[in-house]
């Protein structure tokens, strides 16, 4: 079957553990995310979020529903896809510029044509770093950066190889507010240049609200869809934005509902 | 090159003569006879005298200490390679290793001896048999600690068992290596040495028993102080490597803000 949608969840549920001490994280949950679009996914911690990207990217296999890919059902870990984590994960052995080359090194068809065409992969690299103004660091080791730095970097790796899937985790959630906020705009313009599907778990509500095209609220545990706000703002969106009262509703109204779902 | 980065130099040896010099205090003022603990005066004029048997009988044992212990980093790298890597290998082998670990060595080397004859053989192997435990615990130490996180990244991108081995797996487990081979070397001159005095007609473990036989106690604290020597060396030359291949692990906490 095949509805258009290029990322189908249709009811998936997962149960944690086994016996007594399983735990149903995610009940009957459905969402479609189109190409190219960017959503975002909040809800209360433990809510099963994070399960939910685990589940869309094959790490974790639901108990029940179905979710594709593309026209494929999910069944393994889907290859190819760029992930960023709050921790960013980087590798201390590595340079900055190594590290952003990993995916190329393990993806195909880069995999095959690294060892031939070093020089161009690696410029590749270096005009990427310079997009999210690492320019000048793709030498250093990743210890020798500043934590935004560091998930720049993190980011860059996640989507130098150009996957079709991206999934982020929280991926500013260790960072202070100004840094944060600078990297959603270095998130924004990736995201224009490059049009991968993307999916954005977080805490943050003005961040899902900045970054993404829909919102989805998922409930307490076991994780539903409990609401869906479309952004239609224009795009390239800037700080000025959050300032403006379309988007401030926006914002609201997600706060409105998880605090509805906090009572219940 | 400061001042406080001098004194860090010099305190080691600053130390050991002033070791060396109670010692040679406590023999004088107590008037301790040689045959019970000689000075270290009378050690260090024995050494010169014994310098050719000395040299000769310490040469083997640094050849069978090394070979025993290159042994131990092949065997114990590779043995924690896998038990690290899969938990079927580790549930199965893990009590293994752990039983044979507690066999003391020195009640070992009688049965190697039973199967290679005295000398070199059993030497190596005793060697080997104590120092690749510590390289196997770290290993796998070290693989069984990859951040899920970071497994995750690489499984998503596509990356087989193999490739999370060797892209993730080895390189972090570079520092605990490092640091095994610094307890696996003296270690293995333990082992070395003791199989050379149980059953051996060459080499220092040898000399020292052959030369306490003879009461020569100013010669089997030569040999002492011989072995010593040599581990620290040994030990110096692990530091030298592991500084030179682990960097990383060493970093400083200085951002760039």
């Amino acid at each position: 079957m095949h509805t258009g949608s290029f990322v189908s969840i249709r009811n998936v549920s997962l149960v944690y553990g086994e016996a007594e001490e399983a735990i149903l994280a995610v009940q009957d949950l459905s969402l479609e995310i189109e190409k190219g679009e960017f959503v975002a996914v909040v809800g209360p911690s433990g809510c099963g979020k994070s399960s939910l990207l685990k589940l869309v990217t094959g790490l974790l296999q639901p108990t029940a529903g179905e979710i594709h890919v593309g026209d494929e059902k999910v069944l393994r870990p889907i290859r190819g896809v760029g992930m960023a984590f709050q921790n960013p994960t980087l590798m201390p052995w590595r340079t900055t510029l190594d590290n952003i080359m990993l995916p190329f090194e393990i993806v195909e068809p880069h995999k095959r044509l690294i060892g031939r065409n070093r020089a161009k992969y690696t410029a590749q690299a270096e005009q990427l770093l310079a997009t999210v103004g690492l320019g000048q660091f793709g030498s250093r080791f990743p210890w020798e950066l500043s934590g935004g730095m560091q998930q720049r970097a993190n980011l860059c790796r996640a989507v130098i190889h150009q996957p079709q899937l991206l999934m982020l985790d929280e991926p500013f959630g260790a960072l202070d507010a100004f840094t944060r906020e600078g990297l959603w705009s270095v998130m924004q313009q990736l995201w224009i240049e490059k049009r991968f599907t993307g999916m954005l778990v977080t805490h943050d509500l003005r961040e899902a609200a900045f970054l993404a095209d829909r919102v989805f609220v998922i409930s307490q545990r076991p994780g539903r869809v409990i609401y869906e706000a479309t952004t239609d703002i224009p795009r390239p969106r800037t700080l000025h934005t959050t300032f403006e009262p379309s988007f401030i509703a926006i914002v609201h109204e997600l706060r409105e509902r998880i605090s509805q779902e906090l009572n219940v | 090159m400061t001042n406080a980065r001098r004194f860090q130099i010099a305190i080691p040896w600053l130390v050991g003569i002033g070791l060396f010099a109670v010692w040679e205090a406590v023999c004088r003022l107590f008037d301790i006879p040689p045959f019970v603990l000689p000075r270290p005066s009378l050690v260090f004029a024995t050494m010169l005298d014994y310098r050719g048997p000395l040299l000769q009988h310490s040469v083997h044992t640094l050849f069978t200490t090394v070979v025993g212990f290159v042994l131990a980093v092949a065997g114990g790298t590779a043995i924690g390679l896998a038990v690290g890597a899969s938990s079927f290998v580790y549930v199965g082998l893990y009590p293994v290793l752990i039983a044979f670990n507690s066999i003391p060595k020195v009640a070992l080397v009688p049965v190697i001896v039973i199967w290679f004859g005295i000398g070199t053989v059993p030497a190596i192997i005793t060697a080997f048999s104590i120092a690749f435990f510590p390289i196997t615990v770290n290993i796998a130490t070290g693989l069984a600690t990859i951040e899920p996180e970071m497994r995750d990244v690489l499984r998503s991108l596509g990356a087989n068992r193999w490739e999370i081995l060797t892209k993730v797996g080895l390189p972090r487990s570079m520092p605990y290596l490092f640091a095994s081979l610094k307890i696996a070397i003296t270690l293995a001159f333990i082992g070395s040495v003791i199989s050379e005095t149980v059953a051996s007609n060459i080499g220092i473990g040898y000399l020292m028993l052959s030369a306490s036989s003879r009461f020569e106690v100013p010669l089997v604290f030569a040999g002492l102080l011989i072995v010593g020597a040599m581990g620290v060396g040994m030990y110096a030359v692990c530091v030298f490597f592991e500084h030179r291949m682990t960097r990383w692990a060493f970093r400083s906490q200085d951002l760039i803000s």
